[in-house]
């Protein structure tokens, strides 16, 4: 009895220590064999896209659109979050990456190793539920309002209402822009904290004097209504010409310069098929329009 | 005719016998793999999550005792006063959660359990069944939109708060672990041996007596496994409770407040975390607290198995 309990434990560990040996050859051999495809002939082989969720649509439906011209190309688009896209990308796990923040902004990334490729721009802002009574807010007082310094719409001239945070998650890249450019940099209180931007957009339309923050492409109905700025509209235009200071880039990385199948992805990303195609249909702005650019340490220049 | 069959029978035997061997061989084999990988798979999960989960502690430096004890859990992404990892709201969030929902589960799954043994055993079941049955189907992703939709509003407009509370979260979760809690009541019911009612009836004892006086005492060991079991769902829980509680990172001061648990903190944060980071580190930490907790439950049932006098 003892023997065989013995011998058990000694094949369980063996067979452990076998697994853990064949993982990581597995790992080398993919992405050797992921390498020598993406080197191949113009338009076939395979590349993996993982990152920000937000992201995610865009990338597949362009992905859609480029396998169905290039048939022998393989594109996959996972969805796992910023964070796991940058991790992805600098270990060399899949060939692109895509993030709503700069991989400077990232703790743990070498962002030296990583080419940015700016896909579309993002215009964020300040949401509320249709019933509070207000369309326009200073950035002063939308500070006051997220850091928990007011507490009721009706100092603010709105309805007699309790003011509801609802918050992203800490590590959202959507509220480190919010955060970074909205509110510069105040610390928020605490709030609902939902990530999903469709579930804070259902929280913020039902629940009565809800105000959170959202992409200005979930803004095209009446249940939240997008505040202004400072009198300054939430608009495309407003965000082109440098108006509006709430934006972000949707960034794509790469390890180093992107090499075959991941290079032909990205140019037809800037193609302007996709940026007034997919990019415009989803609500995002094509980067080719922005009248301003912003480096990773937040300076807005005007674009030559 | 007798010695040529008794030959071939001999002949055939043999051939069965050591294709028979084979087969036996063969099946012990296979069994003897799978649970090799299933103790692998366990084993390594364990060990996996053992290194990531100290590593915020030996690497990143985070104190272990104010890592448990400390109330502030801030990422230090926007302003304050920088990174602190304290973790003891989500840890009381999880544990007020998966006892306030016991609360309500224990006593409903085991009056459903007692109904459909001792006071309904045919029609009781028949619906009783099929019900549970089809509670334990619904993806918990879909409790959480209800409770999202109905109920966080529901809780607003009749209780009190913003709706996201810690009673939402408990109603979600008590209709979740409902299921488990009374499928295996119902099944530690049913294992008493007849004798206990019989002779309890002979000795003049009504119906009820017999319940509360007999019935339940033999069975309190398994039941109490049941409603342990149910606890350790609970507590694992992510989606459904994510939906409903609010997910704020202070402690809550009443049921109506808004809390957050481990889990809920983990699914929020973990895609935006980049690997190797401080902030994924301590989520890793948090996720191995969990790891912990289950284990303790498994050893809590055991412990209780152990004491059941009637299987």
């Amino acid at each position: 009895m003892n023997i065989k309990k013995i011998m058990l434990f000694a094949l369980t560990l063996t067979m452990l220590l076998l697994a853990s040996a064949c993982g990581n050859k597995d790992a080398q051999g993919n992405s050797q064999n992921k390498n020598n495809g993406a080197k191949e002939e113009q338009g076939s082989g395979s590349i993996v896209v993982s990152g920000s969720s937000a992201m995610q649509p865009l990338a597949a439906a362009a992905a859609e659109q480029f396998m169905q011209k290039n048939t022998k190309a393989d594109i996959q688009v996972q969805a796992g979050g910023s964070g796991t896209g940058l991790s992805q990308v600098s270990e060399g796990s899949v060939q692109i990456g895509n993030s709503d923040v700069f991989a400077e902004e990232k703790e743990g990334i070498n962002a030296k190793d990583l080419v940015d490729h700016k896909i579309a721009v993002v215009g964020i802002t300040a949401a509320v539920n249709p019933d509070v009574g207000i369309k326009d807010i200073s950035k002063k007082d939308l500070i006051k309002v997220f850091s928990g310094k007011i507490k009721n719409w009706k100092e603010l001239g709105g309805k007699d209402q309790k003011i509801t945070l609802v918050n992203r998650p800490d590590s959202s890249g959507t509220r480190s822009v919010f955060v970074k450019y909205g509110l510069n940099g105040a610390k928020t209180a605490e709030g609902v904290t939902e990530d999903s931007s469709n579930t804070v957009k259902k929280i913020i339309s039902e629940t009565p004097g809800a105000i959170g923050y959202l992409a200005l492409s979930y803004l095209n109905d009446d249940k939240v209504v997008g505040l202004s700025i400072d009198g300054v509209e939430p608009k495309e235009e407003n965000v082109i010409n440098g108006k509006f200071p709430i934006w972000a880039y949707e960034h794509s990385y790469t390890k180093g310069e992107p090499k075959g199948l991941a290079k032909q992805f990205l140019d037809y990303l800037m193609s302007d098929e996709v940026q007034n195609g997919v990019v415009a249909k989803q609500g995002y702005i094509p980067v080719s329009k922005m009248k301003v650019e912003r480096n990773a340490e937040g300076k807005i220049s005007n674009v030559k | 005719m007798a010695k040529e069959f008794s030959t071939a029978s001999e002949r055939l035997l043999k051939k069965s016998n050591r294709a028979a061997l084979k087969m036996e061989m063969r099946g012990k084999s296979i069994v003897l793999i799978s649970a090799i990988l299933i103790i692998a798979a366990t084993i390594s999960i364990t060990i996996f999550l053992g290194t990531k989960g100290l590593q915020s502690f030996l690497v990143n430096g985070i104190n272990a005792v104010e890592f448990l004890t400390g109330t502030v859990w801030d990422m230090g992404k926007d302003g304050g006063n920088g990174p602190s990892y304290g973790a003891l709201p989500f840890i009381f969030g999880s544990f007020a959660v998966t006892f306030l929902s016991a609360l309500i589960a224990a006593p409903l799954g085991i009056g459903g359990a007692i109904f459909m043994t001792e006071i309904a055993p045919s029609w009781g079941r028949k619906i009783l069944q099929p019900v549970i049955e089809l509670l334990v189907g619904i993806p918990s992703v879909v409790y959480g939109f209800i409770g999202l939709t109905v109920l966080v509003p529901f809780v607003r407009n009749h209780v009190g708060g913003q709706g996201f509370s810690l009673l939402s979260g408990m109603i979600v979760l008590s209709v979740m672990i409902l299921p488990t809690v009374t499928s295996i009541a119902t099944d530690t019911l049913r294992s008493l041996p007849g004798g206990l009612r019989e002779s309890s009836y002979a000795l003049g004892a009504t119906r009820w007596q017999t319940i509360y006086r007999v019935l339940v005492p033999a069975a309190l060991p398994g039941l109490l496994t049941a409603i342990v079991l149910g606890m350790a769902r609970a507590f694992g829980e992510a989606l459904a409770v994510q939906m409903v509680i609010g997910n704020t990172k202070e402690l809550p001061s009443s049921l109506l407040d808004s809390a957050g648990t481990l889990t809920t903190i983990i699914t929020l944060n973990m895609g935006h975390t980049t690997y190797g980071s401080v902030e994924n580190n301590a989520l890793w930490s948090l996720a191995l607290i969990l790891l912990i907790m289950s284990f303790i439950f498994i050893l809590i049932i055991r412990y209780l198995s152990s004491r059941r006098q009637y299987r």
